[in-house]
């Protein structure tokens, strides 16, 4: 009896111990990132750098928050993932309440139309071409108009919709209630926490794609954060300075990007403990199976 | 007379929710213009599509561009790697979260597993640019993991330009961004178990692994199944995002995958047709083995997705 509490003991120690340890890997990237941002060109080339700054200096940020491309793919960003955001969550409420009332004729035609598109799809240079034709490309609505609806959530939502008791409905009815304003009145309400959810989701999406804009922006200034990020990184590709006028060293070139990379996470980072219970509580949602 | 009853059930139908229908068309109206307008777009892999004349007026080729993709060097390469990666990300990344869970869910102590979830799950909401880029500023030259390399007397290792290097940095890379996210699922299913199992199993003197391999796996079983399913059918769509943030030309010959590999023939080069074929293959092959990997769950009793 004994030896299978000290044993249980030693388990849950190493587990802890484990636990730590890989919470520890998520995290060290972040710090060294951070510190790089702040560290100086020496102390980053001769490698000192790892989880806290080496040589203090601010120009990186100074750099940085001088540059208007930042401040410009920034504002796409925002507009791209506040109005995109708003159009998904209409579009999705009003097809889930349809697909919610379960006598609607046809209803199951267009779920199966729905859940096909989740299993195949016509693939990237069709959508590309179709965009083309539609005359989308370059322009702010080839980041919002193809992802308008997230099949996923808008499953989630129909289920979510279908669990608010019938009898609600009926006495809304008779009460003389329009379907407008059941919805608006009566279901919004009702799921607040999966509107949240989904908001979240959805903004999170137009936050963090990049890729679409790679594929189907060109005009420099429609450039959304994430792009003008990868375009600092990868392709060294700024209008910031490392050097002074007389060409000395400024700062490094890492710190330029370690900055970048902290003030594009910093959105994401200052929201996120605030909505952390919203994520998992939709992670659960999607869990229960119709 | 039978059309009319007919006509009349419209009507009716029509008249009661008129409104519910057109709440619908906003919706349905993106999905065929988005989603299934595209779907037909996919006979230009049956052409040689020109822009300017466009599907009506491009000529039919049958499957040519199919047989040239199946005999190019350069597409096997890319299908290897694309096998590849997937099926490392499949068997190395897939059990992590499992594991997470079965972890988390032995911590009693609150603000630990709080903070120990709060660090697992943030990088999930990084974007592949973000996340992309700090693995490329760690494993750059002047980064933390050259340092600790020649802290020990050891060359520095440019690992993102080296061949040996780029899969498994795809693939760690990627557990530890989405690994705790995933194990939310599992926790969620463990958190279901009935606890009068476990009561029964410690009266009958069940060790702590003893519960986790007779109670907790079992009951947690169909989940496991599900996300596998979902795994499979996405076998060969493994992430454009994350590997076109880290790849270049010098490990194209082990890095380059399906979806990178239709971008830059198709919208670099503009091969429309031939990129189309490519990414049709793509989705047929995605296609088959979901209804595939679902009658297989079927047939084991774990229920499947349909």
């Amino acid at each position: 009896m004994r030896s299978a509490a000290l044993s249980d003991r030693i388990g849950h120690a190493a587990n802890l111990i484990l636990l730590a340890m890989m919470g520890l890997v998520a995290l060290f990237p972040f710090l060294h990132v951070l510190s790089q941002s702040l560290s100086s060109h020496t102390a980053i080339v001769s490698g000192r750098v790892t989880v806290y700054p080496v040589g203090l200096q601010l120009e990186a940020y100074h750099q940085l928050l001088q540059d208007r491309a930042f401040y410009r793919s920034f504002g796409v960003a925002i507009v791209r993932t506040v109005l995109g955001t708003a159009i998904n969550m209409t579009l999705t409420c009003l097809m889930a309440y349809s697909l919610s009332r379960k006598h609607l004729k046809g209803r199951g035609l267009i779920m199966n139309m729905v859940i096909f598109t989740m299993i195949f799809n016509g693939g990237m240079i069709p959508t590309f071409l179709l965009l083309k034709q539609l005359h989308l490309l370059d322009t702010l609505w080839s980041l919002i108009l193809p992802s308008a609806v997230s099949a996923f959530n808008l499953i989630l939502l129909k289920n979510f919709f279908q669990s608010i008791p019938e009898s609600l409905v009926e006495s809304a009815r008779i009460d003389g209630a329009g379907h407008g304003v059941i919805l608006w009145r009566l279901f919004i309400p009702l799921s607040l926490p999966a509107m949240a959810t989904l908001t979240l989701f959805y903004a999170v999406m137009h936050w963090n794609t990049y890729f679409d804009a790679v594929m189907y922006i060109n005009n420099p200034k429609l450039l959304p954060l994430q792009v003008y990020l990868r375009n600092v990184i990868v392709l060294n590709d700024s209008n910031m300075n490392v050097t002074d006028f007389s060409g000395a060293t400024l700062i490094s070139r890492e710190s330029l990007k370690a900055a970048t990379i902290i003030a594009s996470v910093v959105p994401m980072i200052a929201v996120y403990p605030f909505v952390q219970h919203y994520f998992v509580k939709g992670v659960m949602l999607g869990a229960v199976k119709e | 007379m039978k059309r009319g009853v007919l006509v009349k059930g419209l009507e009716k139908t029509l008249r009661a929710d008129w409104m519910l229908y057109l709440f619908l068309v906003p919706g349905v109206a993106y999905f065929i213009i988005f989603k299934y307008l595209p779907m037909y777009g996919v006979v230009i892999a049956f052409q040689d599509y020109s822009p300017f004349l466009g599907i009506s007026g491009s000529e039919f080729v049958g499957w040519k561009h199919f047989a040239r993709f199946f005999t190019d060097d350069e597409f096997a390469t890319v299908f290897r790697n694309t096998l590849l990666i997937s099926l490392y990300k499949l068997v190395f990344g897939f059990p992590v979260p499992i594991l997470l869970a079965l972890m988390l869910n032995e911590v009693r102590i609150g603000w630990f597993k709080k903070t120990t979830q709060t660090l697992l799950y943030i990088p999930h909401f990084f974007s592949w640019v973000i996340f992309g880029g700090i693995v490329i500023q760690v494993l750059s030259s002047t980064g933390i993991v050259n340092s600790v390399l020649q802290f020990f007397g050891m060359e520095p290792v440019l690992f993102l330009a080296q061949k040996e290097y780029f899969r498994s940095i795809i693939v760690i890379s990627d557990i530890v961004k989405e690994s705790g996210w995933a194990s939310i699922i599992y926790l969620a299913a463990i958190a279901g178990v009935d606890p009068a199992l476990y009561e029964a199993a410690r009266m009958d003197g069940a060790k702590k692994r003893h519960e986790i391999w007779h109670i907790t796996l079992p009951c947690i079983s169909s989940t496991i199944m599900i996300l596998l399913i979902l795994r499979l059918g996405s076998i060969l769509e493994l992430g454009v995002q994350q590997v076109f943030m880290l790849y270049n030309p010098l490990v194209y010959e082990v890095g380059d995958i399906i979806d990178t590999y239709v971008y830059r023939v198709g919208l670099t080069e503009q091969k429309y047709s031939f990129a189309t074929a490519v990414g049709l293959f793509q989705s047929v092959v995605g296609l088959i083995l979901i209804y595939l990997a679902n009658g297989l769950a079927k047939r084991f009793g774990k229920g499947g997705l349909w």
